[in-house]
Protein backbone atom coordinates (compact mmCIF):
# COMPACT_ATOMS: atom_id res chain seq x y z
CA UNK A 1 0.00 0.00 0.00
CA UNK A 2 2.01 3.23 1.23
CA UNK A 3 5.40 3.36 2.54
CA UNK A 4 6.14 1.45 5.72
CA UNK A 5 8.32 2.70 8.65
CA UNK A 6 11.08 1.10 6.75
CA UNK A 7 10.52 2.83 3.87
CA UNK A 8 10.86 6.41 4.43
CA UNK A 9 9.45 9.45 2.03
CA UNK A 10 12.07 11.21 0.96
CA UNK A 11 12.54 14.27 3.05
CA UNK A 12 10.77 17.71 1.64
CA UNK A 13 12.42 21.16 0.92
CA UNK A 14 10.37 24.34 3.12
CA UNK A 15 11.27 27.56 3.10
CA UNK A 16 10.71 29.50 6.63
CA UNK A 17 11.83 32.85 7.82
CA UNK A 18 12.82 32.88 11.23
CA UNK A 19 13.12 35.71 13.17
CA UNK A 20 13.79 37.78 10.07
CA UNK A 21 16.49 35.43 8.00
CA UNK A 22 15.58 32.80 5.85
CA UNK A 23 16.30 28.96 5.98
CA UNK A 24 16.13 26.62 3.18
CA UNK A 25 15.49 23.39 5.34
CA UNK A 26 14.89 19.79 4.32
CA UNK A 27 12.46 18.35 6.94
CA UNK A 28 10.40 15.04 7.48
CA UNK A 29 6.04 15.18 7.28
CA UNK A 30 6.90 14.83 11.29
CA UNK A 31 8.83 16.88 12.05
CA UNK A 32 7.28 19.31 14.47
CA UNK A 33 8.46 23.10 14.01
CA UNK A 34 9.52 23.10 17.72
CA UNK A 35 12.09 20.54 17.09
CA UNK A 36 13.20 21.78 13.36
CA UNK A 37 13.49 25.27 15.63
CA UNK A 38 15.35 23.78 18.31
CA UNK A 39 17.13 21.03 17.11
CA UNK A 40 17.64 22.34 13.30
CA UNK A 41 18.21 25.82 13.85
CA UNK A 42 19.72 25.32 17.69
CA UNK A 43 17.45 28.23 18.37
CA UNK A 44 16.59 26.45 21.93
CA UNK A 45 14.91 29.37 23.66
CA UNK A 46 11.78 27.60 22.08
CA UNK A 47 10.89 24.66 25.33
CA UNK A 48 9.40 21.75 24.83
CA UNK A 49 7.46 21.20 27.88
CA UNK A 50 4.34 18.87 27.34
CA UNK A 51 5.03 18.43 23.91
CA UNK A 52 1.02 18.17 23.75
CA UNK A 53 -0.65 21.15 23.33
CA UNK A 54 -1.29 21.60 26.94
CA UNK A 55 1.61 23.74 28.59
CA UNK A 56 2.01 26.84 25.75
CA UNK A 57 6.07 26.60 26.76
CA UNK A 58 6.61 26.04 23.30
CA UNK A 59 4.33 28.94 22.19
CA UNK A 60 5.96 31.03 18.72
CA UNK A 61 4.61 33.80 16.48
CA UNK A 62 3.74 32.34 13.01
CA UNK A 63 2.60 35.02 10.56
CA UNK A 64 2.16 37.15 13.47
CA UNK A 65 -0.20 34.68 15.39
CA UNK A 66 0.77 32.66 18.51
CA UNK A 67 0.54 28.81 18.28
CA UNK A 68 2.02 26.04 20.29
CA UNK A 69 5.00 24.85 18.11
CA UNK A 70 4.87 21.51 19.29
CA UNK A 71 1.20 20.91 17.09
CA UNK A 72 2.83 22.45 13.77
CA UNK A 73 4.04 20.30 11.45
CA UNK A 74 7.39 22.24 9.95
CA UNK A 75 6.34 20.85 6.28
CA UNK A 76 2.90 23.06 6.26
CA UNK A 77 4.11 26.42 7.63
CA UNK A 78 6.42 26.11 4.59
CA UNK A 79 7.10 29.74 3.44
CA UNK A 80 5.87 31.16 7.07
CA UNK A 81 7.86 33.83 8.84
CA UNK A 82 8.30 32.53 12.69
CA UNK A 83 9.02 35.10 15.67
CA UNK A 84 11.04 33.10 18.75
CA UNK A 85 11.70 34.41 22.00
CA UNK A 86 15.43 35.08 20.39
CA UNK A 87 13.71 37.63 17.95
CA UNK A 88 12.32 40.07 19.80
CA UNK A 89 15.13 42.37 21.52
CA UNK A 90 16.29 44.37 18.36
CA UNK A 91 19.58 46.09 18.66
CA UNK A 92 20.66 44.54 22.08
CA UNK A 93 17.56 46.06 23.37
CA UNK A 94 15.35 43.79 25.33
CA UNK A 95 11.17 43.98 24.36
CA UNK A 96 9.29 46.20 26.70
CA UNK A 97 7.67 42.44 27.60
CA UNK A 98 10.97 41.12 28.40
CA UNK A 99 12.21 44.33 30.36
CA UNK A 100 8.90 43.90 32.54
CA UNK A 101 9.17 40.52 32.88
CA UNK A 102 12.56 41.23 34.67
CA UNK A 103 11.26 44.09 36.39
CA UNK A 104 8.29 42.52 38.28
CA UNK A 105 9.85 39.18 39.10
CA UNK A 106 7.60 37.69 36.23
CA UNK A 107 9.54 33.81 36.58
CA UNK A 108 11.20 31.90 39.22
CA UNK A 109 12.55 28.47 37.01
CA UNK A 110 12.16 30.53 33.56
CA UNK A 111 11.17 27.45 31.48
CA UNK A 112 7.91 28.54 30.38
CA UNK A 113 9.25 31.90 30.74
CA UNK A 114 10.13 32.52 26.52
CA UNK A 115 6.71 30.93 25.90
CA UNK A 116 4.69 33.54 28.40
CA UNK A 117 6.92 36.21 26.68
CA UNK A 118 6.12 35.33 23.12
CA UNK A 119 2.26 35.03 23.99
CA UNK A 120 2.23 37.93 25.97
CA UNK A 121 3.57 40.03 23.34
CA UNK A 122 0.79 38.60 20.96
CA UNK A 123 -1.61 39.26 23.33
CA UNK A 124 -0.89 43.02 23.52
CA UNK A 125 -1.50 43.23 19.53
CA UNK A 126 -4.07 40.86 19.45
CA UNK A 127 -5.76 44.18 21.47
CA UNK A 128 -8.92 41.73 22.80
CA UNK A 129 -7.57 42.17 26.18
CA UNK A 130 -8.19 45.23 28.35
CA UNK A 131 -9.03 44.44 32.13
CA UNK A 132 -6.38 41.80 34.62
CA UNK A 133 -9.62 39.09 34.09
CA UNK A 134 -9.28 39.29 30.49
CA UNK A 135 -4.95 39.14 30.54
CA UNK A 136 -5.85 36.54 32.48
CA UNK A 137 -8.10 34.35 30.07
CA UNK A 138 -6.05 34.99 27.06
CA UNK A 139 -2.73 33.86 28.52
CA UNK A 140 -4.58 30.67 30.04
CA UNK A 141 -3.16 28.52 27.50
CA UNK A 142 0.89 29.65 29.36
CA UNK A 143 1.15 27.31 32.45
CA UNK A 144 3.78 28.27 35.27
CA UNK A 145 4.35 25.19 37.70
CA UNK A 146 6.36 28.01 40.05
CA UNK A 147 2.80 29.39 40.02
CA UNK A 148 4.49 33.00 38.87
CA UNK A 149 1.05 34.54 37.30
CA UNK A 150 0.61 37.00 39.51
CA UNK A 151 3.36 38.78 38.27
CA UNK A 152 3.25 38.18 35.09
CA UNK A 153 0.05 39.71 34.70
CA UNK A 154 1.88 42.77 36.45
CA UNK A 155 3.80 43.17 33.87
CA UNK A 156 1.78 42.59 31.18
CA UNK A 157 -0.38 45.25 32.48
CA UNK A 158 2.49 47.44 33.16
CA UNK A 159 3.47 47.56 29.44
CA UNK A 160 -0.12 47.50 27.79
CA UNK A 161 -0.42 50.68 30.26
CA UNK A 162 2.97 52.54 28.71
CA UNK A 163 1.22 51.36 25.12
CA UNK A 164 -1.68 53.00 25.83
CA UNK A 165 -0.07 56.61 26.97
CA UNK A 166 2.87 56.48 24.33
CA UNK A 167 1.63 53.99 21.39
CA UNK A 168 4.63 52.49 20.89
CA UNK A 169 4.77 49.19 18.93
CA UNK A 170 2.10 46.80 18.98
CA UNK A 171 -0.63 49.18 20.96
CA UNK A 172 -3.46 47.62 21.30
CA UNK A 173 -6.90 48.16 19.06
CA UNK A 174 -9.94 48.99 21.58
CA UNK A 175 -12.54 48.22 18.34
CA UNK A 176 -11.10 44.97 17.94
CA UNK A 177 -11.99 44.27 21.95
CA UNK A 178 -14.14 41.54 22.81
CA UNK A 179 -17.82 42.25 22.86
CA UNK A 180 -19.20 41.09 26.52
CA UNK B 1 4.52 9.70 16.25
CA UNK B 2 4.72 6.99 13.57
CA UNK B 3 6.01 7.21 9.79
CA UNK B 4 3.64 8.67 7.38
CA UNK B 5 2.91 10.00 3.93
CA UNK B 6 2.06 13.61 3.27
CA UNK B 7 0.68 15.41 0.46
CA UNK B 8 -0.31 18.81 -0.14
CA UNK B 9 -3.68 19.02 -1.94
CA UNK B 10 -4.59 22.02 -4.57
CA UNK B 11 -7.94 21.20 -4.79
CA UNK B 12 -10.95 20.01 -3.07
CA UNK B 13 -11.61 17.43 -6.05
CA UNK B 14 -7.80 16.16 -4.91
CA UNK B 15 -7.59 16.28 -1.59
CA UNK B 16 -10.79 13.54 -1.91
CA UNK B 17 -9.11 11.59 -4.50
CA UNK B 18 -5.67 11.37 -2.30
CA UNK B 19 -8.07 10.53 1.12
CA UNK B 20 -10.97 8.55 -0.19
CA UNK B 21 -9.16 5.53 -1.08
CA UNK B 22 -7.26 4.90 2.01
CA UNK B 23 -9.17 4.47 5.38
CA UNK B 24 -6.26 5.03 7.02
CA UNK B 25 -5.59 8.51 5.25
CA UNK B 26 -6.14 11.85 7.32
CA UNK B 27 -7.31 15.27 6.50
CA UNK B 28 -5.14 17.38 8.38
CA UNK B 29 -5.73 21.41 9.16
CA UNK B 30 -4.96 23.10 12.59
CA UNK B 31 -3.15 19.64 13.53
CA UNK B 32 -4.29 21.07 17.27
CA UNK B 33 -5.95 17.48 17.91
CA UNK B 34 -4.83 15.11 15.46
CA UNK B 35 -1.40 15.75 16.19
CA UNK B 36 -1.69 15.41 19.69
CA UNK B 37 -3.09 12.15 19.32
CA UNK B 38 -0.71 10.77 16.53
CA UNK B 39 2.02 11.60 19.44
CA UNK B 40 0.13 9.55 21.57
CA UNK B 41 -0.46 6.37 19.05
CA UNK B 42 -4.12 6.71 19.43
CA UNK B 43 -3.90 8.02 15.78
CA UNK B 44 -1.35 6.41 13.54
CA UNK B 45 -2.73 7.44 9.45
CA UNK B 46 -0.71 6.07 6.82
CA UNK B 47 -0.92 9.36 5.25
CA UNK B 48 -1.88 13.15 6.01
CA UNK B 49 -3.90 15.06 3.00
CA UNK B 50 -2.84 18.81 4.01
CA UNK B 51 -5.96 20.93 3.39
CA UNK B 52 -4.48 24.25 4.34
CA UNK B 53 -4.07 25.63 1.27
CA UNK B 54 -7.82 24.86 -0.62
CA UNK B 55 -9.93 27.84 -0.72
CA UNK B 56 -12.61 27.29 2.29
CA UNK B 57 -11.09 30.21 4.19
CA UNK B 58 -14.07 32.60 3.89
CA UNK B 59 -16.31 34.04 5.76
CA UNK B 60 -19.54 34.89 3.56
CA UNK B 61 -23.33 36.24 3.72
CA UNK B 62 -25.32 33.97 2.43
CA UNK B 63 -28.23 34.42 0.33
CA UNK B 64 -31.39 33.84 2.81
CA UNK B 65 -29.22 36.39 5.16
CA UNK B 66 -27.03 33.80 7.17
CA UNK B 67 -23.26 33.30 7.63
CA UNK B 68 -21.29 30.57 5.82
CA UNK B 69 -18.14 29.69 8.31
CA UNK B 70 -15.61 28.15 5.78
CA UNK B 71 -14.21 25.09 6.85
CA UNK B 72 -10.75 26.20 6.92
CA UNK B 73 -11.85 29.93 9.12
CA UNK B 74 -9.67 29.82 12.38
CA UNK B 75 -11.52 29.46 15.85
CA UNK B 76 -10.02 33.05 17.13
CA UNK B 77 -10.86 34.08 13.06
CA UNK B 78 -14.89 33.45 13.65
CA UNK B 79 -14.72 34.84 17.54
CA UNK B 80 -13.85 37.85 16.89
CA UNK B 81 -15.05 38.22 13.10
CA UNK B 82 -17.39 41.73 13.66
CA UNK B 83 -20.20 39.55 12.00
CA UNK B 84 -20.28 36.57 14.20
CA UNK B 85 -20.08 38.93 17.36
CA UNK B 86 -23.12 41.21 16.08
CA UNK B 87 -25.49 38.39 14.77
CA UNK B 88 -24.04 35.00 16.52
CA UNK B 89 -22.62 36.21 20.11
CA UNK B 90 -23.09 32.96 21.23
CA UNK B 91 -21.10 31.41 18.88
CA UNK B 92 -18.08 33.84 19.49
CA UNK B 93 -18.51 32.83 23.50
CA UNK B 94 -18.62 29.26 23.19
CA UNK B 95 -15.73 29.19 20.86
CA UNK B 96 -13.99 32.03 23.58
CA UNK B 97 -14.76 29.57 26.19
CA UNK B 98 -12.79 26.52 24.62
CA UNK B 99 -8.91 25.86 24.25
CA UNK B 100 -6.57 28.46 24.60
CA UNK B 101 -5.91 31.65 22.12
CA UNK B 102 -2.43 29.63 20.64
CA UNK B 103 -4.53 26.75 19.88
CA UNK B 104 -7.97 28.99 18.66
CA UNK B 105 -5.45 30.41 16.19
CA UNK B 106 -4.34 27.40 14.85
CA UNK B 107 -7.82 25.51 15.24
CA UNK B 108 -10.01 25.67 11.94
CA UNK B 109 -14.13 25.26 12.21
CA UNK B 110 -13.99 22.36 10.05
CA UNK B 111 -11.72 20.62 12.44
CA UNK B 112 -13.25 21.60 15.44
CA UNK B 113 -16.55 19.19 15.13
CA UNK B 114 -13.94 16.59 13.92
CA UNK B 115 -12.34 16.81 17.11
CA UNK B 116 -12.24 13.45 19.32
CA UNK B 117 -13.34 13.04 22.41
CA UNK B 118 -10.83 13.41 25.65
CA UNK B 119 -11.65 10.15 27.77
CA UNK B 120 -8.67 9.27 29.20
CA UNK B 121 -8.89 5.43 28.24
CA UNK B 122 -9.49 6.45 24.85
CA UNK B 123 -5.73 7.93 24.82
CA UNK B 124 -4.63 5.52 26.75
CA UNK B 125 -3.30 2.95 24.11
CA UNK B 126 -2.28 0.33 27.05
CA UNK B 127 -6.05 0.33 27.47
CA UNK B 128 -9.01 -1.66 26.19
CA UNK B 129 -11.69 1.27 24.53
CA UNK B 130 -14.12 0.71 21.90
CA UNK B 131 -13.61 3.98 20.08
CA UNK B 132 -9.66 3.42 19.14
CA UNK B 133 -10.12 -0.65 18.76
CA UNK B 134 -13.67 -1.83 17.86
CA UNK B 135 -14.60 -5.06 19.95
CA UNK B 136 -12.18 -4.28 22.52
CA UNK B 137 -14.25 -3.15 25.34
CA UNK B 138 -14.41 0.00 27.29
CA UNK B 139 -12.20 0.51 30.57
CA UNK B 140 -14.45 3.88 31.12
CA UNK B 141 -17.35 1.85 32.16
CA UNK B 142 -16.32 1.21 35.33
CA UNK B 143 -13.52 3.22 35.91
CA UNK B 144 -13.16 6.89 36.60
CA UNK B 145 -16.08 8.47 34.88
CA UNK B 146 -15.77 12.38 36.36
CA UNK B 147 -15.57 13.67 32.37
CA UNK B 148 -18.12 10.61 31.11
CA UNK B 149 -21.40 11.06 29.47
CA UNK B 150 -24.62 11.03 31.74
CA UNK B 151 -27.20 10.83 28.50
CA UNK B 152 -26.86 9.20 25.27
CA UNK B 153 -24.16 6.63 26.26
CA UNK B 154 -24.44 2.96 25.75
CA UNK B 155 -22.54 -0.22 27.31
CA UNK B 156 -20.15 0.25 24.26
CA UNK B 157 -18.85 4.02 24.90
CA UNK B 158 -19.51 6.50 27.05
CA UNK B 159 -17.41 9.07 25.82
CA UNK B 160 -18.13 12.78 25.70
CA UNK B 161 -18.00 14.88 22.43
CA UNK B 162 -15.32 17.76 23.96
CA UNK B 163 -16.31 20.87 21.70
CA UNK B 164 -17.79 24.19 22.96
CA UNK B 165 -18.18 25.35 19.62
CA UNK B 166 -19.84 22.46 18.10
CA UNK B 167 -23.00 23.25 21.42
CA UNK B 168 -23.65 26.85 20.06
CA UNK B 169 -23.87 25.44 16.51
CA UNK B 170 -26.16 22.88 17.65
CA UNK B 171 -28.26 25.52 19.45
CA UNK B 172 -28.12 27.86 16.26
CA UNK B 173 -29.33 24.90 14.02
CA UNK B 174 -26.60 25.42 11.68
CA UNK B 175 -25.87 22.88 8.72
CA UNK B 176 -22.73 21.37 7.63
CA UNK B 177 -21.99 21.54 3.97
CA UNK B 178 -19.32 18.26 3.13
CA UNK B 179 -18.27 16.78 -0.46
CA UNK B 180 -16.81 13.70 -1.23
CA UNK B 181 -16.95 11.20 -4.13
CA UNK B 182 -20.60 11.33 -5.04
CA UNK B 183 -20.58 15.03 -4.58
CA UNK B 184 -21.90 17.67 -2.03
CA UNK B 185 -24.43 16.70 0.14
CA UNK B 186 -25.88 19.15 3.78
CA UNK B 187 -25.99 17.94 7.00
CA UNK B 188 -28.07 19.09 9.85
CA UNK B 189 -25.64 20.01 12.39
CA UNK B 190 -28.10 17.87 14.86
CA UNK B 191 -27.27 14.78 12.25
CA UNK B 192 -23.67 15.45 12.14
CA UNK B 193 -22.78 13.77 15.21
CA UNK B 194 -23.65 10.38 16.30
CA UNK B 195 -24.53 8.35 19.82
CA UNK B 196 -22.05 5.65 20.30
CA UNK B 197 -24.78 2.59 19.75
CA UNK B 198 -22.62 -0.22 19.31
CA UNK B 199 -20.40 0.98 16.79
CA UNK B 200 -18.49 4.03 18.87
CA UNK B 201 -15.90 3.89 16.78
CA UNK B 202 -17.84 6.43 14.14
CA UNK B 203 -17.72 10.35 15.99
CA UNK B 204 -20.06 11.45 12.81
CA UNK B 205 -21.89 10.47 9.78
CA UNK B 206 -19.07 11.79 7.49
CA UNK B 207 -18.27 9.01 4.93
CA UNK B 208 -14.33 7.92 4.00
CA UNK B 209 -12.96 10.62 2.37
CA UNK B 210 -15.95 13.39 2.87
CA UNK B 211 -14.95 16.53 3.36
CA UNK B 212 -16.29 19.83 5.29
CA UNK B 213 -16.34 22.67 3.25
CA UNK B 214 -18.07 24.98 5.17
CA UNK B 215 -20.61 25.52 8.30
CA UNK B 216 -23.65 27.51 7.23
CA UNK B 217 -25.65 29.58 9.77
CA UNK B 218 -29.33 30.48 9.22
CA UNK B 219 -29.87 34.40 9.78
CA UNK B 220 -29.75 35.69 13.67
CA UNK B 221 -33.04 35.44 15.22
CA UNK B 222 -32.32 35.86 19.24
CA UNK B 223 -30.64 39.15 19.65
CA UNK B 224 -28.87 39.48 22.92
CA UNK B 225 -31.13 36.97 24.72
CA UNK B 226 -28.69 33.75 24.73
CA UNK B 227 -25.71 32.54 27.19
CA UNK B 228 -23.21 29.93 26.93
CA UNK B 229 -22.01 28.65 30.39
CA UNK B 230 -19.19 26.28 31.32
CA UNK B 231 -18.51 24.44 33.99
CA UNK B 232 -15.46 22.72 34.34
CA UNK B 233 -12.30 22.29 36.72
CA UNK B 234 -10.04 24.75 36.11
CA UNK B 235 -11.58 28.65 35.49
CA UNK B 236 -9.93 28.79 31.93
CA UNK B 237 -8.36 26.14 29.33
CA UNK B 238 -10.33 22.98 30.67
CA UNK B 239 -12.88 20.90 29.28
CA UNK B 240 -16.65 21.33 30.12
CA UNK B 241 -17.73 19.29 32.63
CA UNK B 242 -21.21 20.59 31.63
CA UNK B 243 -21.94 23.27 29.23
CA UNK B 244 -25.25 24.87 28.33
CA UNK B 245 -25.92 26.96 25.05
CA UNK B 246 -29.48 28.64 25.45
CA UNK B 247 -30.95 31.18 23.79
CA UNK B 248 -35.15 32.82 23.43
CA UNK B 249 -36.76 34.88 21.38
CA UNK B 250 -39.11 36.97 23.29
CA UNK B 251 -42.52 38.21 21.42
CA UNK B 252 -44.70 40.53 24.03
CA UNK B 253 -43.06 38.95 27.48
CA UNK B 254 -43.37 35.41 26.46
CA UNK B 255 -41.10 33.00 24.98
CA UNK B 256 -41.62 32.62 20.89
CA UNK B 257 -38.66 30.53 20.42
CA UNK B 258 -36.19 28.59 22.51
CA UNK B 259 -32.83 26.99 21.58
CA UNK B 260 -31.50 25.00 24.44
CA UNK B 261 -28.07 22.20 24.01
CA UNK B 262 -25.78 20.76 26.62
CA UNK B 263 -21.86 20.02 26.20
CA UNK B 264 -19.64 17.74 28.07
CA UNK B 265 -22.68 15.43 28.91
CA UNK B 266 -22.94 13.34 25.57
CA UNK B 267 -21.53 11.63 22.54
CA UNK B 268 -22.91 14.54 20.60
CA UNK B 269 -24.00 17.90 21.22
CA UNK B 270 -27.41 17.26 23.39
CA UNK B 271 -30.55 18.77 22.14
CA UNK B 272 -33.90 17.89 22.50
CA UNK B 273 -36.70 19.98 19.99
CA UNK B 274 -39.58 18.86 21.60
CA UNK B 275 -38.36 20.65 24.95
CA UNK B 276 -37.79 23.68 23.30
CA UNK B 277 -41.01 23.75 21.42
CA UNK B 278 -42.52 22.95 24.96
CA UNK B 279 -41.08 26.39 26.31
CA UNK B 280 -42.81 28.03 23.23
CA UNK B 281 -45.90 30.51 24.73
CA UNK B 282 -44.62 30.39 28.18
CA UNK B 283 -43.52 32.80 30.30
CA UNK B 284 -39.52 33.27 30.84
CA UNK B 285 -39.14 32.16 34.36
CA UNK B 286 -38.08 29.35 37.09
CA UNK B 287 -41.54 27.56 36.89
CA UNK B 288 -41.02 27.03 33.19
CA UNK B 289 -36.78 26.61 33.01
CA UNK B 290 -37.10 24.11 35.52
CA UNK B 291 -39.57 21.86 33.75
CA UNK B 292 -37.31 22.53 30.85
CA UNK B 293 -34.15 21.62 32.45
CA UNK B 294 -36.18 17.73 33.95
CA UNK B 295 -37.07 17.17 30.10
CA UNK B 296 -33.83 17.61 28.55
CA UNK B 297 -32.04 15.56 31.36
CA UNK B 298 -34.66 12.42 31.16
CA UNK B 299 -33.19 9.29 31.53
CA UNK B 300 -29.73 11.14 32.58
CA UNK B 301 -27.61 8.00 34.37
CA UNK B 302 -24.79 8.82 35.54
CA UNK B 303 -21.18 6.57 36.26
CA UNK B 304 -20.56 6.88 39.32
CA UNK B 305 -17.65 9.53 39.51
CA UNK B 306 -19.85 11.42 37.36
CA UNK B 307 -23.10 11.04 39.03
CA UNK B 308 -22.81 15.58 40.26
CA UNK B 309 -23.25 16.32 36.41
CA UNK B 310 -27.09 15.30 36.74
CA UNK B 311 -27.87 18.12 39.26
CA UNK B 312 -24.92 20.59 37.86
CA UNK B 313 -27.10 20.67 34.58
CA UNK B 314 -30.29 21.02 35.76
CA UNK B 315 -28.92 24.13 37.57
CA UNK B 316 -27.10 25.43 34.47
CA UNK B 317 -29.96 24.94 32.28
CA UNK B 318 -32.10 27.26 34.86
CA UNK B 319 -29.34 29.77 35.27
CA UNK B 320 -28.65 29.95 31.07
CA UNK B 321 -32.12 30.28 30.67
CA UNK B 322 -32.07 32.90 33.47
CA UNK B 323 -29.31 34.81 31.64
CA UNK B 324 -30.84 34.22 28.29
CA UNK B 325 -34.71 35.79 29.00
CA UNK B 326 -32.74 38.75 30.79
CA UNK B 327 -30.00 39.51 27.33
CA UNK B 328 -27.29 38.91 30.44
CA UNK B 329 -25.27 36.40 28.49
CA UNK B 330 -22.43 34.94 30.44
CA UNK B 331 -18.69 36.54 29.88
CA UNK B 332 -15.91 34.48 29.27
CA UNK B 333 -13.61 36.58 30.83
CA UNK B 334 -14.98 37.57 34.33
CA UNK B 335 -15.65 34.15 35.67
CA UNK B 336 -18.57 34.96 38.28
CA UNK B 337 -21.91 33.46 37.34
CA UNK B 338 -24.56 35.93 36.51
CA UNK B 339 -27.88 35.33 38.26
Amino acid sequence: MRASSTDLPATIEISLSVNGRRHRLSVRPWDTLLDVLRDTLDLTGTKKGCDQGQCGACTVLVDGARINSCLALAVMKDGAEVTTVEGLAKDGELHPIQRAFITHDAFQCGYCTPGQICSAVALIAEGHAGTREEIREMMSGNLCRCGAYANIIDAIEQVMGEQAKGGARGASRPDERTAR
Amino acid sequence: MNRFDYVRADSVDAAIRAAAGDPAARYIAGGTNLVDLMKYGVERPSLLVDITQLPLRGIEETSDGGLRLGALAGNSEVAFDARVRERYPLLSSAILAGASQQLRNAATTGGNLLQRTRCYYFYDVATPCNKREPGSGCSAIGGRTRIHAILGASDACIATHPSDMCVALAALDATVRVAGRDGERAIPFGEFHRLPGDAPERDNNLEQGEIILSVDLPPDRFGPHHTYIKLRDRLSYAFALVSVAAALRLENGAIAEARLALGGVAHRPWRKPDVEASLTGEKPGRAAFERAAAELLAGARGQGDNDFKIDLARRAIIRALGQAAAGKPQSQSHKRLEP
